[in-house]
């Protein structure tokens, strides 16, 4: 029984990271006024260029920088259509979901001989060694690296958005761009900055997939993830512990699914697999409510509109 | 040169530069990756419009993307993102597949029913979400996403169940034969059908090689009919308003709540009867276990949204993306290029429909240019 409380535990906690990076990528964009359909494409590019950083290189590390790079470098083109073109971000994003899965499949064809996965890449280490607390009854609690860095990085970003300058003025440019801009902030650069971040953080939500949970790219490595991180931030309202805990509820009942389909259990594991979805929109009735976005997500600011 | 800026302006000419940028960009990745561009090109057109099959093969594959295109567009109107066209789509072909097993009637009930059941699911699936959204005040895209894989697990549920699995398979039972929506689906298995297309080449390869079915002309009705109840009935007329402005809609006496519900509702059996279609249109005829998302609403949404979320728009469209899909497999067979490519182009082409913005910039340069020179004209008749 204590045994199965810690797997869970470990099971809630692997599942959730790349969605915990994905959501705060959605979190720093949409609060400075830019929503981000693209995160689950800002993720296929961080897994495939994070496991072949990683295969060519051996440093997993350098694989996980190079995620957060091209993740950036995607961002960017979400960044120049919605901020500096005005575009319809919705379009955008959708125009980025299908692009960056034909980019990163094409990549890894031509690195990888025409094959759709990459091959079996160097991982991240887990946080206390490979053989941590082995032969413990603890021993699903050494999670991977990447875990902790997503609880650091959220942190970081609650830190950033509520207790600093810059954070309130991200804020300020999500809620209402044009008084921002009247008080001489930037809403341009501030907007640029948060795509950027954004496309990193998915990026490296794509890499805590392919270097972490398994070691290789495949075509299905990232199959709804960014969606589901997307949701996480609506779900959680927008703030980045909102967030957090809604990617840890989503892991959760992912590893209930995993636990429950293990046992002797009677329900079909294809209904056993609606669980986390179902939970989900339950707990948005029960619980959650009116979620009410940043007052600018989604709209343009042109200098000078009213 | 006004009517060139006329041009610049609409929205023809922003889907007509979006497609050119898309063949450039495509171009440029694959000379970098050193594959031969114009062969690919030509490869990718002769594999959409090479042989009267292929043609009948561009128009099959057209169908189920333009229907959830105009459901995608027909919410977009509103003011919903319908991103659960895919469950939607999931799970009408499985009622379909459901209703059209355990029914066995003559097919003027057969198919009629079939193709209610696929609509019922959808539409009930959109309601669901439009519901919520209304009720509960729940983000749409969120309960869409959850919608979708609650349609693939319950399709999955449904191929594997004891009720409708066919032994040693992958997938269900086929529908019954009278749920076919075939053109000349009986006449062109039978003697004298054989007999009267050995003579007509391209009839026989378009009708016997190829699933061709009503499908495509059901899609086009229904793309016409979404258009005219959103720009000529008093319910398109609300649906919009809400859309614009809930606000403003409210007041004026609308129910925002009830108009939610019910473009979600349209706009799920829109993209139900593309599953129900695909069921008695194209073999198997029935559902197969999903290992992934099938991407039919996805791709529906770049349909809906190069054609500028017209519904009208959303058949060109569906026509030239089936093209590019369909013909982008035989870039693979061959010039060898990862037709993985074909998503670059379209992901290419959809983003710069993002950017209206762009040919209107380049109209009002023209324009700019032109008032200079007629004040400069005036300026010299003064003088």
């Amino acid at each position: 029984m204590f045994g199965n409380l810690i797997l869970l535990i470990g099971i809630t906690l692997m599942y959730s990271t790349p969605l915990v990076f994905g959501a705060l990528g959605g979190v720093i964009s949409e609060r400075s006024g830019v929503t981000n359909i693209g995160i689950e494409g800002m993720m296929v590019i961080g897994a495939v260029a994070a496991a072949t950083a990683s295969y060519f290189t051996g440093n997993p590390w350098i694989g996980f920088l190079a995620a957060g790079v091209c993740g950036a470098l995607v961002a960017l083109l979400h960044a120049v259509a919605s901020v500096s073109f005005a575009a319809d971000q919705t379009i955008s994003g959708v125009a980025i979901n299908m692009l960056a899965p034909g980019l990163a499949l094409f990549a890894c064809r031509r690195f990888f001989d025409g094959a759709a996965m990459s091959p079996i890449a160097p991982k991240l280490p887990k946080i206390l060694g490979e053989s941590g607390l082995a032969r413990t009854p603890f021993a699903n609690l050494n999670v991977n690296v990447t875990t902790v860095i997503a609880l650091l990085f959220t942190i970081i970003m609650w830190f950033v958005l509520y207790k600093t300058k810059w954070g309130l003025r991200v804020r300020a440019v999500g809620e209402h761009p044009a008084a921002a801009d009247t008080l001489g902030i930037d809403v341009y650069k501030v907007r640029y900055i948060c795509v950027l971040l954004s496309g990193m953080l998915a990026g490296f939500g794509g890499a805590s997939m392919t270097i972490a949970i398994i070691a290789q790219f495949t075509q299905t490595a990232i199959s709804g993830h960014g969606f589901i991180a997307m949701a996480a931030v609506i779900f959680g309202k927008w703030t980045p512990f909102g967030a957090y805990g809604a990617c840890l509820l989503f892991g959760f009942t992912q590893a209930l699914v995993i636990m429950l389909g293990g046992g002797d259990f009677v329900v079909p594991s294809q209904i056993l697999s609606m669980l986390p979805y179902v939970m989900t929109i339950i707990v948005l009735i029960l619980f959650v409510g009116r979620s009410v976005a940043p007052k600018a997500d989604g709209v343009p600011y042109v200098k000078g509109s009213r | 040169m006004r009517n060139f800026e006329k041009f610049l302006r609409s929205r023809f000419a922003a889907a007509l530069i979006a497609v050119l940028v898309g063949f450039a960009i495509s171009a440029i990745v694959l000379a970098a990756a050193g594959y031969n561009p114009i062969g690919s090109f030509g490869a990718l057109f002769n594999g959409a419009f090479g042989k009267p099959k292929y043609i009948a093969n561009v128009f099959i594959k057209a169908t189920p993307i333009l229907l959830t295109g105009v459901s995608v567009a027909f919410a977009f109107k509103t003011g919903l993102f319908n991103i659960g066209a895919e469950g939607q789509y999931i799970l009408g072909s499985t009622l379909a597949t459901i209703v059209g097993v355990k029914l066995a009637l003559p097919m003027p009930l057969q198919v009629p029913l079939v193709l209610a059941a696929g609509i019922l699911g959808g539409a009930a699936l959109g309601a669901f979400v439009g519901w919520l959204k209304a009720k509960f005040g729940i983000h749409e895209v969120i309960t869409s996403i959850m919608c979708n894989w609650i349609s693939f697990y319950l399709c999955n549920f449904i191929v594997m169940s004891d009720a409708f699995h066919k032994p040693n398979s992958t997938s269900a039972l086929q529908v019954n034969g009278s749920s076919y929506t075939m053109i000349l689906g009986n006449w062109k298995k039978s003697e004298a059908g054989k007999e009267f297309l050995s003579n007509i080449h391209w009839l026989r390869e378009i009708l016997l090689k190829t699933d061709l079915n009503y499908g495509f002309i059901i899609a086009i009705v229904v793309a016409i009919a979404a258009s005219l109840v959103l720009n000529r009935t008093k319910l398109g007329y609300e649906l919009r308003a809400v859309g614009f402005n809930r606000d403003a809609a409210r007041f004026s006496g609308i129910s925002v709540e009830r108009n939610i519900i019910l473009s979600m509702l349209i706009a799920g059996g829109i993209s139900g009867l593309a599953g129900a279609l695909t069921i008695t249109g194209i073999s198997p005829h029935t559902i197969t276990l999903l290992a992934a998302m099938e991407s039919y609403g996805f791709n529906g949404m770049s349909v809906a949204f190069i054609a500028g979320c017209a519904p009208i728009g959303c058949i060109p469209s569906a026509i030239l993306f089936s093209s590019l899909i369909y013909g982008g497999m035989s870039v693979q067979q061959v010039m060898g290029a990862p037709s993985d490519i074909i998503s670059i182009m379209i992901g290419t082409i959809v983003f710069f429909t993002a950017l209206p913005g762009v040919t209107g910039m380049i109209a009002d340069a023209i324009a700019k240019k032109r008032k200079a020179k007629e004040a400069l004209k005036e300026a010299v008749k003064e003088a």
